[in-house]
Formats: structure tokens, C-alpha cells, sequence
């Protein structure tokens, strides 16, 4: 039988993100008739684990400790000798950092094709679709993957969770061979460890260049909290310094879809539209009321954030149920 | 130390939305009344280079661009910059190769060039943007790669390894690697590209560009010039989305940001 195959990192667990992997793979081996397999990296918490074997047919783990914290010489190798004893019509992954790095060069050494932050998967005469934005957003774009395994990063957390199976997978251990590493992470800083992830975050106050300095962050952080939500920023905020890079919504930044995104300052070009236009309710504040944000808002204010932004701050702290 | 940065040429990633048309046939945006330009990252990539290069004596850095006759105003600006040399490659054949042809192309140009320490590719082409040249690469030259990377200096160690700083989903890691490495390099508020001098645009025309073709890459065959044995464009579409965005009503500030607060609550509340 042939196999999808789902790569997950057993640090990461069997979270939002692997779920939407597992969604992905059930879908695409229902489609080809081929059977869900997991290759599982590293140790995995038992819980996990478990819960892995209600969604696929097998589990492939390398629970080596030298996998617990990636890096990508061994991640890599280890993908490789997992991937490859499977003949795997196609390998799924998350879209993480990791995976997204790991994916082309997992591809060139199982002698397939790659694709990264796919939106859909479907089939084709026998062939592998992926479906993604191009042109930054402006268009939609589906290649046909002409190498056999289709190697695919997916935006996982928007791909639906796969359903339990109603069995349970076998878990069988593998032990791999790791190289030398020749690159070695040596560092790990969280930047924004407390509080909801900002993918998975109900509100999303953002702020860009037209804030015009890190300052007024402050007042939006504010704003955020009264909002119970979590703060984020254009490319142009970051790259000015004013916040972290992992505030970046967008093309390049994170892809979140929370139930309300207030753009505050933001023009609205397509590369950040891309990374938050799935939002169930996008607002705007800015004072220009041509700006393409507008194009894209359920309801805006074109006026200067300075005048709007304390006196909304009042005016929800008596409206939002704390 | 060598450093080669690959630069891509790309169709304005600016072009308003309205303006952005499609051309069937082809698959491909029309080229309309944009500009091509060099990609932002692989400018972000260039900098981060130059910056380098300026910590390291002996250093140099040299440009590197597959593409149609225009990329060289890519190399030219990249030598303006201040990059010490530049090569170009001619691109034959389909307009949108893919990434394992590109790949095996840069990597017979670099292999030209000797012994490289260090590859700089952007994390993604703002055009396609599949982000998936520089790991094909690192492959396709049998380097070690780390991605993400905003960050380069000497490593602390002092045995010639580079420190490489990496953005991750959460925050940064700090790596160590021997040369030669192949990074691909993401924006931060230090690798914003610079405008070149009026003076180094003019000396950029005495710096050398060495211009190779296919055939003196050996690489010139139906499959580097089809360029589509890895994959190939199957639809190209604008998606439509009819959103009707209402203006906040009320006659002063006062009521405006009153309907606004009144709109924001009503969506916090329900979430609950
Ligand atoms: C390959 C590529 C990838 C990219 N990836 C991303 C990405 O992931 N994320 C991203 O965000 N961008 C990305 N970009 C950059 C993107 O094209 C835009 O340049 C960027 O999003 C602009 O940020 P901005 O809206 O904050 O700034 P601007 O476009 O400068 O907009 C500022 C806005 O603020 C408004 N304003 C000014 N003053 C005030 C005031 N007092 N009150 C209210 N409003 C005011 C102005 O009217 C304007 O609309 C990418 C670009 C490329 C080429
Ligand atoms: N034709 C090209 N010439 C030089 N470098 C390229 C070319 N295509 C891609 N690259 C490099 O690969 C990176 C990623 O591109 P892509 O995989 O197309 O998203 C770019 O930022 C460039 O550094």
C-alpha cells in the first residue's frame, strides 16, 4: 500500500498545528487510497503520542534524545532515513521554521519536488496540486508537483484536524543514524513566552509605520489588554526596530486568523493582507481613507490614531465585559 | 573570506492590486508598467553581506543573478552598493524557472568561482515567493544551510566558525558554523538595505561583471531552458473577495469613535 507520510517534531507534540498536518494527510491518503503514516522526530510526551495513534494508520518514532532539540543536520538525516523506507507517495509538514527549512532539502535527497505554505493539496491524473498565494498575495497560483514524493509544507493550522481513526496505531521505534553536525544551535530565546500564541489569538491590535515610532505601542498595548488581545505589527514597524520581528503579520510574518484584527496605521499592502485577511472581522483605524485596508475592513475610521486611540480605550473599557 | 549573495530579480512587489493583471497564456503577471526590481530579501541578504565584510578584513563580496537581460541593473545596483564584483547569468528558456533548475545553476556558477566560505540566498523571492532555491542549493553544493538567519558575525571561538543569529516562531537561536555554510537570510531592522551613493553608482560601471551563458556553465539542454521538471504552474488566478467596509458614522470624533467602540465590543463580547 502506498503511504502519506506526516513529519512531525516530537517536541512540538501533537498540537494545533501537527493536527492540521494529520487533517492534511488524512485527506490527501483518502484521496490516493494510500495508508497515513507518522514519522515522529525525537522524544514525544506520552499524552501525544497517544493521541497521534487515534488519527494514523502507523507511527514511525526516532526517539533519540539527540533529537529533542532540533538541529538541522540531524533533523534532516533522520527525516531522510524515515522517509525514504516508507516510499512515500507524498511527505507532509508543518510550516514552522524548522519544517519550512527542512522541506526543499528533504525533497532534493528523496529525488522529489517541494513546496512551501500550501493552502490546499489535491490530485490531478495521478499527479500532486498544491495550492498557494503568489505575487505577495495577489494572486493564487496551483503547481503540479512533477517529482515523486511531493515534499509539502502546509499551513497546518488552517488545515482542519484529522478525525480519530478509532483504532490505534502501533508506535514503532526506529533508531537512526545521525551525522556530525556541521551547524549547531547553540542559543534558544523565547521572545513573547507569556500569554496565547498570537496564532492562536481571539484579537489582534496591530501597529505600523504610520505610528511613527515605538511609543505609541505603548497606548495600543493598552488598548490591546482592554481588547483582551494580543499585539502585532506590519513589516515596516519591525524593520524600523520599534517591535520584535516576531510581531510581523504577513508574507513572511505570521499567518494568523483571529476573530477580530484591528489595523491600526496600516496601509494594507497585499504581503501583510496575506497574513491576516482570513480574520473573521477585520477593523481599521487610518488616516487616510484611500488606503487598501479599507478594501478589505468590515468597518474603519479614517481619522489620526492619536485622536482615536485614547478616547476608544475609554470608551471600551465600559463596554467590553471584563 | 568569500561571500556570493544570489539575487533574484523580481516584478515589483509594490504594483497596487488594482494594477495587477494576469496573463493566461503565459501564467505569469504582466509585465504591464512595472518595474522589475531586486528582491528585498536578497537586498536584505546583500547588506548583511556588506555589513560582514566591513568586520572581516580580506573579505569580498560578489553578486550572483540568473535571469533576462534587464537582472543585470540588479547586479549593477548590487555593485553600487558597494558588492565587489558581480556575475550574471543569461537565462534561457521559460521566464519562471524552477527552483531545482535555478539552484543547479547558481551552484555551476559558484563552483566557477572557487572556493566560496560562505552563500547568502533571500528566505523568499517576492514575486513566486516559494522560498525554496536556497535549500535546493545548499544541497545541490553539498553545503550545511541554516535559514532565518538576520545575523552574522566571526563566532566568539575564534577558529574561523561563523555565529549566526536566526529568527524563530518564538523568538531567536544562536548557531555556530564552519565555513563554508549557505544561509538564507530573513529582514530585521539592521539589514535594511542602503541606498547607494551618487559616487559608487558612478564606479559601479568600472567594477567587473562577468557574464556567463548556459553553455559555459555546461548546462545548456531542453531541461534547464523547459525548467519545469520540478514543478510547473498549473492555474494562476486573482482571487476575488467582495468585503464592503462601512465607515464609522457620526458627525464629530466624539460619536465616530463611539459607533467604532460600540462595533469593536459587540465582536469582543461574542467571543466570550
Ligand atoms: C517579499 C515581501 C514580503 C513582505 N512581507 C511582509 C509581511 O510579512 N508583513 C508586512 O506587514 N509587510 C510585508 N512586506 C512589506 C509590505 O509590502 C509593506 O511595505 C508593509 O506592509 C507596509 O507597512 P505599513 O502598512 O505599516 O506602512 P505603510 O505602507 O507606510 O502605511 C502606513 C499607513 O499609516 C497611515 N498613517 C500615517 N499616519 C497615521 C496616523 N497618524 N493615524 C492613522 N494612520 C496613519 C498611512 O495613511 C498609511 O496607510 C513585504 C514585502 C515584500 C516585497
Ligand atoms: N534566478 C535567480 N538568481 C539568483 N538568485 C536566485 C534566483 N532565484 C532565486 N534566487 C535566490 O533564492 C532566494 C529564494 O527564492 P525563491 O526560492 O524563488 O523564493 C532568492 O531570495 C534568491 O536569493
Amino acid at each position: 500500500m502506498s503511504a502519506v507520510v506526516i513529519c512531525l517534531f516530537g517536541a512540538t507534540g501533537y498540537g494545533r498545528s501537527a493536527q492540521g498536518v494529520a487533517g492534511a494527510g488524512r485527506a490527501l491518503a483518502g484521496e490516493l487510497g494510500a495508508e497515513l503514516r507518522a514519522v515522529v522526530l525525537g522524544p514525544m510526551e506520552e499524552g501525544e503520542l497517544s493521541a497521534l495513534s487515534g488519527v494514523a494508520d502507523r507511527i514511525v518514532h526516532a526517539d533519540q534524545a539527540e533529537l529533542g532539540d532540533y538541529q538541522p543536520d540531524l533533523a534532516l538525516a533522520a527525516a531522510e532515513q524515515l522517509c525514504k523506507v516508507s516510499e512515500p507517495t507524498a511527505v507532509l509538514l508543518a510550516n514552522d521554521v524548522y519544517s519550512q527549512e527542512v522541506t526543499p532539502r528533504l525533497a532534493h535527497r528523496l529525488g522529489g519536488s517541494s513546496m512551501a505554505d500550501v493552502t490546499e493539496i489535491s490530485t490531478a491524473d495521478g499527479m500532486i496540486r498544491v495550492q498557494r498565494t503568489a505575487y505577495g498575495g495577489k494572486a493564487i497560483s496551483v503547481y503540479e508537483l512533477k517529482k515523486s514524493p511531493a515534499v509539502i509544507s502546509t499551513r497546518a493550522r488552517s488545515m482542519a484536524p484529522a478525525e480519530p481513526t478509532g483504532r490505534t496505531a502501533e508506535v514503532e521505534k526506529a533508531s537512526v543514524e545521525l551525522p556530525e553536525p556541521k551547524v549547531r544551535i547553540v542559543e534558544r530565546t523565547a521572545e513573547q513566552s507569556e500569554g496565547v500564541k498570537l496564532e492562536d489569538a481571539d484579537v489582534i491590535v496591530s501597529g505600523g509605520r504610520g505610528l511613527g515610532g515605538p511609543e505609541p505601542f505603548e497606548d495600543l498595548r493598552v488598548l490591546a489588554e482592554v481588547m483582551k488581545g494580543q499585539q502585532a505589527a506590519s513589516r515596516a514597524a519591525c524593520d524600523a526596530g520599534w517591535v520584535p520581528p516576531n510581531w510581523q503579520v504577513g508574507q513572511t510574518g505570521k499567518k494568523v486568523a483571529p476573530e477580530l484584527y484591528l489595523a491600526i496605521a496600516i496601509s494594507g499592502a497585499s504581503q501583510h493582507l496575506l497574513g491576516m485577511g482570513d480574520s473573521k472581522v477585520i477593523a481599521a483605524i487610518n488616516t487616510d481613507a484611500d488606503a487598501p485596508i479599507f478594501k478589505h475592513c468590515s468597518f474603519g475610521i479614517a481619522e489620526d490614531f492619536k485622536k482615536v486611540v485614547p478616547l476608544l480605550t475609554e470608551k471600551l473599557r465600559g463596554l467590553i465585559q471584563p | 573570506m568569500k561571500i556570493v549573495v544570489c539575487l533574484k530579480q523580481v516584478l515589483d512587489p509594490d504594483l497596487p492590486a488594482r494594477d495587477f493583471k494576469i496573463d493566461p497564456a503565459a501564467k505569469e503577471a504582466q509585465r504591464g508598467n512595472a518595474n522589475l526590481v531586486t528582491n528585498i530579501f536578497c537586498e536584505n541578504a546583500l547588506e548583511t553581506a556588506l555589513q560582514l565584510r566591513d568586520k572581516i578584513p580580506g573579505t569580498t563580496v560578489t553578486a550572483l543573478c540568473y535571469g533576462g537581460s534587464e537582472a543585470e541593473d540588479s547586479l549593477r545596483k548590487a555593485l553600487a552598493m558597494t558588492a565587489d564584483g558581480a556575475i550574471y547569468v543569461e537565462r534561457e528558456g521559460s521566464s519562471n524557472p524552477d527552483p531545482e533548475t535555478v539552484a543547479r545553476v547558481l551552484a555551476a556558477a559558484i563552483r566557477k568561482e572557487g572556493e566560496v566560505d560562505l552563500v547568502m540566498v533571500g528566505r523568499e523571492s517576492g514575486d513566486w515567493g516559494v522560498g525554496q532555491t536556497g535549500g535546493l542549493l545548499a544541497e545541490e553544493l553539498g553545503l550545511p544551510a541554516l535559514g532565518f538567519v538576520d545575523t552574522l558575525d566571526l563566532a566568539a571561538t575564534g577558529d574561523g566558525g561563523l555565529r549566526l543569529r536566526r529568527q524563530t516562531d518564538a523568538g531567536f537561536e544562536v548557531a555556530e558554523a564552519m565555513t563554508p555554510v549557505l544561509v538564507t537570510i530573513t529582514n530585521n531592522e539592521a539589514n535594511v538595505p542602503r541606498i547607494p551613493k551618487t559616487r559608487d553608482v558612478m564606479m559601479s560601471y568600472r567594477k567587473p561583471l562577468t557574464k556567463h551563458s548556459l553553455a559555459e556553465l555546461e548546462l545548456d539542454s531542453d531541461e534547464t531552458r523547459g525548467a519545469n521538471g520540478y514543478y510547473e504552474v498549473a492555474e494562476l488566478f486573482v482571487p476575488e473577495k467582495q468585503v464592503r467596509c462601512e465607515m464609522v458614522a457620526g458627525d464629530s470624533l466624539e460619536e465616530q469613535v463611539d459607533d467604532l467602540a460600540q462595533r469593536i465590543a459587540s465582536v469582543v463580547n461574542a467571543i466570550g
